[in-house]
């Protein structure tokens, strides 16, 4: 039996139209699937040398851009044939730019494969891979977080995935500094160093993705866009 | 338990048959418990109020049609009144020229205000009232007569020009004003019955205005209309509202949209929110408007 959540884009007079957003919120939801596992894939194939994951990885990569056209595609026929108002509206808008977001999570992925082969080519001794593994755990479950407060419209964890992302900001800044005395003590180990914080801040990016959706999220749920203004208004909009 | 079960059984049986169907069952309409009388969300008070309604009911014989009402319009503002058939926004709007005086059962009580006069002192002037504030019908109804009379109708019977040049002036203006002059300049004296529908509503536009009212009733002016008769009409609401004061009813939420600068939403004669209309199709703050807006029921 459907539950209250389940109903929210459900309760149409138009069935074909509670059809359209049903597929429109679940098409988003598989891709956000693919991309959360693109992303764990690219970390470990960092992390266990293995080039063969991480060819996969760039391979399905093609996949996560197929998807983001057919749900904008989607998104724009609801647009034309249903002219959605109001929380509908905050769907379908949502929906094009959280999808944005996705390829964009995808692409990081995809370089972070990149990194991998070349590292797992060169063998040497891994440095900052505690932290990589560290900060990718955190923004996967992050963007995971995102992705489940969209499925059950949920602000109260969007604005906990948003105050994460002041933590992962930190992670990263000390990962910097870690990686900044292996090269200070070795000049050979700049070059791989470099990559590390290629893909460090490639998941910093992932971060901001994931506060971005959860950001879109809150606009779902409370009719309010909540961008760039403070951690405290966010807080208001959502106990409203 | 049991109970339960066969609501389910009951539910998932609904959900597996034919769109038909469930159009035809569409959603029983909300409870009056979800409205408090007489409370509007939103911003339905304005500073610089045309009319000023208060409390406002209407009844019917024993049948309250429009319960416990308040709103502000403000001068030169295009306001949309939406809501399901039978939530009272074309018996409100007709209280506000007294067309609802016709109808020998109806009682309006409450304080209404134009100007800060008030609307049902029986001293008032009806006639002198309705040419202050226009309407115009879901149908066109133009006179059986030529165009330039139809127009010219009102200025002669308030008396408002005292030459044939000056009502020629009056008849141009008001026909270019209503964006028919240059379909119709060649042809005044053709009978009005024989234009299009279109142009015949906005020959009845041109009526209206002919009278320099200040305030334009519209009750569905586009629902007999095609889309590109309906985009003339409205291109001509946002002109006018530099001079007039616009109040439509409108079936076509699209309409409201484009048209209206607020948007009042009726529901079983109360009226639950009034906000700006980009809130109301964005964000509306109350659960009724947002079911109705979305399709939800209506």
């Amino acid at each position: 039996m459907p539950t209250q959540q389940d109903d929210v884009y459900g309760d149409h007079i138009s069935n074909q139209f509670n059809e359209e957003l049903a597929e429109l919120k679940t098409e988003f939801l598989k891709m956000g699937g693919l991309v959360e596992q693109q992303l764990m894939d690219a970390v470990q194939a960092l992390i266990e040398n293995d080039s063969q994951l991480a060819e996969d990885v760039r391979a399905r990569d093609k996949a996560v851009d197929r998807m983001e056209v057919a749900i904008d595609e989607e998104a724009t026929r609801v647009i034309a044939r249903r002219q959605p108002t109001a929380r509908d509206l905050r769907l379908v808008v949502s929906v094009i730019k959280m999808v944005n977001d996705l390829e964009r999570v995808g692409d990081e992925s995809k370089k972070i494969a990149k990194f991998a082969i070349g590292l797992s080519e060169e063998g040497q001794a891994p440095r900052g891979y505690v932290e990589t593994r560290h900060i990718g755990n955190h923004v996967a479950s992050m963007l995971h977080d995102a992705l489940d407060a969209f499925a059950r419209l949920d602000s109260e964890q969007a604005l906990r995935v948003m105050k994460e992302d002041k933590r992962v900001d930190e992670e990263y800044q000390a990962a910097t500094r870690t990686l900044l005395t292996f090269m200070m003590e070795d000049t050979r180990n700049i070059s791989r160093c470099m990559s590390v914080m290629w893909v460090l801040r490639a998941l910093e990016r992932v971060g901001d993705h994931a506060c971005n959706i959860a950001e879109n999220v809150i606009f779902m749920v409370k009719g309010e866009d909540i961008r760039h203004t403070s951690m405290e208004r966010a807080e208001e909009v959502v106990k409203r | 338990m049991s109970t339960l079960n066969t609501s389910i059984t009951t539910d998932t049986a609904q959900r597996e048959t034919t769109t038909q169907d469930a159009v035809s069952m569409a959603k029983e309409k909300p409870a009056e418990a979800a409205i408090e009388y007489g409370k509007t969300v939103g911003t339905p008070f304005a500073d610089d109020a045309k009319f000023c309604l208060r409390d406002v009911e209407v009844f019917y014989g024993d049948t309250q049609a429009i319960k416990g009402i308040s709103l502000d319009i403000a001068r030169n503002e295009v306001i949309a009144f939406i809501g399901p058939s039978g939530c009272g926004k074309s018996t409100f709007l007709r209280c506000l020229n007294r067309m609802n005086d016709s109808i020998d059962i109806c009682r309006v009580k409450g304080r209404l205000e134009l100007d800060g006069q008030d609307l049902y002192d029986p001293k008032r002037d009806v006639v002198e009232l309705r040419a202050r504030v226009g309407m115009v019908f879901q149908k066109p109804n133009p006179f059986p007569k030529s165009i330039y009379d139809n127009v010219a109708y009102g200025p002669r019977i308030h008396g408002l020009a005292n030459r044939k040049s000056e009502l020629d002036d009056i008849v141009e203006d008001s026909l270019r004003k209503a964006g028919l002059w240059n379909e119709v300049k060649d042809r005044l004296d053709a009978p009005a019955t024989g234009m299009s529908g279109g142009q015949q509503q906005r020959l009845c536009i041109a009526r209206t205005i002919a009278v320099s009212p200040e305030v334009v009733l519209m009750d569905e002016p586009c629902s007999a209309l095609d889309p590109i008769a309906t985009a003339k009409v409205e291109e001509l609401i946002a002109e006018l509202s530099q001079s007039y004061t616009i109040i439509i009813v409108t079936h076509s939420m699209q309409q409201a949209a484009r048209v209206s600068h607020r948007t009042a939403y009726f529901h079983l004669g109360h009226l639950v929110e009034v906000n700006d209309t980009d809130k109301v199709f964005t964000a509306p703050e109350h659960e009724l408007t947002e079911s109705y807006i979305t399709g939800r029921f209506g």
